[in-house]
């Protein structure tokens, strides 16, 4: 059995998958973290706040896309 | 002394701000949500412009190197001590050694945090405030980082007694729910046509990602300019004016609407159609990105009265908490 996991965004804000657009994303679905590892970041006032995997798994779904604007709260990705 | 842990998005000591400079183009910086700020301080026996740390969508951790009497008021950041929650818009007592750590912003978006005898930083211009986009003020002219000590000013042991006290429910904004903020019309708003004017005051405007102690760009319809032959000076984009001094608070229309906040850029060339009065800037500055906003138009004599009924309130709170103790 596996227990999925959602990474929710603690601000509102821009979500981007990558570290600068010329960049390849931090993650993909289907790769596995570990707890810490940054997926993605949230823009707001010219700021980017990392966010991390709180718990390590593989990442199966991306619950929004990049560069789309995220409430606070908002789950952002699935691991199991 | 404070040590800072963590010093979250972007935290930075401010008081009622630095005024009297605006004509050399030094912007009045000071906190953002003036009413927080004030009660924050009444809360721990300050005065109004005592110093406190503004916290913005994220809150610090910091440990306290010396015992301290504290209030936090403003955005819900679920403030803890030691790990323990404690309450907000009330005065608590922390204990050196204690660690104080705000998290992410539920309601609202700016927390204020108050020590009794206020963040004791060197004055420029005869004030503590930040203002970062030219470093001056503040811990260094900057947002606080892991590794900052504040110092605290000295108060008075009985500031002790005012532990627990805490502000009627009636006197703590609904950040949520607070949606409308009031507007005088004015300065060049002779320049929208008449149909753009009731757009101003009519649609419900998003809050963007772009709004900071600068300015707040806000989304929505797009606004009609009355045609004219632009005047020398003015340029040809029918936003632009000839150069204009910026009041704070102004709602100036370069597309979409952006109302300065206290860090404002002081003047400049794009038409400034009204001006979202003072008793509701921290209202506006409560708001969290992609919220929504309404103007509300009201005249000069409105706007004056909702500042003295501000004020009013103000002084009702600082006279109930002496009177408490």
């Amino acid at each position: 059995m596996t227990e999925k996991t959602t990474i929710k965004s603690p601000m509102p804000g821009i979500f981007y998958r990558q570290p600068d657009p010329d960049d390849p994303p931090f993650a993909e679905p289907g790769d596995t973290v570990e707890a810490g590892d940054t997926i993605g970041l949230v823009e707001v006032m010219k700021n980017f706040h990392d966010i991390e995997a709180d718990s390590s798994g593989t990442i199966s779904e991306f619950l929004v896309e990049n560069e789309a604007e995220v409430e606070a709260d908002q789950a952002i990705v699935e691991l199991e | 002394m404070i040590e800072i842990e963590a010093g979250g998005i972007a935290s930075t000591v401010q008081d009622l701000g630095r005024t009297g400079h605006y004509h050399i183009g030094m912007p009045p910086s000071g906190a953002m949500d003036r009413y927080a700020h004030t009660v924050a301080n009444y809360l721990v026996g300050n005065d109004t412009d005592a110093a406190t740390v503004e916290m913005t969508y994220q809150g610090i951790t910091a440990t306290f190197r010396d015992d301290a009497v504290i209030a936090i008021t403003g955005a819900d950041m679920s403030p803890s001590l030691n790990g323990d929650p404690i309450d907000t818009w009330e005065t608590v007592a922390v204990d050196a050694g204690d660690e104080l750590e705000l998290a992410f912003a539920t309601e609202g978006a700016r927390a204020y945090l108050a020590v009794a005898g206020g963040i004791d930083v060197p004055e420029v211009m005869d004030s503590r405030s930040t203002y970062t986009l030219v470093g001056i003020g503040g811990h260094e002219g900057r947002g606080l980082e892991e590794g900052d000590r504040l110092p605290i000013g000295d108060a008075p042991a009985e500031r002790r007694e005012l532990v627990g006290t805490r502000i009627d429910d009636e006197d703590v904004p609904d950040y949520a729910n607070e949606d409308t903020v009031r507007i005088v019309l004015g300065l060049t708003s002779y320049r929208l046509t008449e149909e753009a004017k009731e757009t101003l005051c009519e649609s419900e405007w998003t809050v963007s990602s772009e709004a900071d102690r600068v300015g707040y760009r806000l989304e929505g319809p797009d606004l009609e300019f009355e045609e004219r032959e632009q005047p020398f000076g003015a340029g040809t984009d029918p936003s632009n004016v000839v150069d204009l001094g910026y009041p704070i608070g102004s709602i100036q229309v370069p597309q979409q609407p952006i109302v300065l906040m206290q860090d404002a850029v002081t003047g400049g060339g794009y038409a400034t159609v009204g001006t979202v009065i003072s008793a509701d800037r921290g209202l506006l500055a409560q708001r969290q990105t992609h919220k929504s906003v309404s103007f509300e138009s009201v005249d000069v004599d409105e706007a004056i009265d909702a500042r003295r009924d501000q004020n009013a309130r103000l002084e009702a709170i600082r006279a109930d908490i002496e009177g408490e103790n």
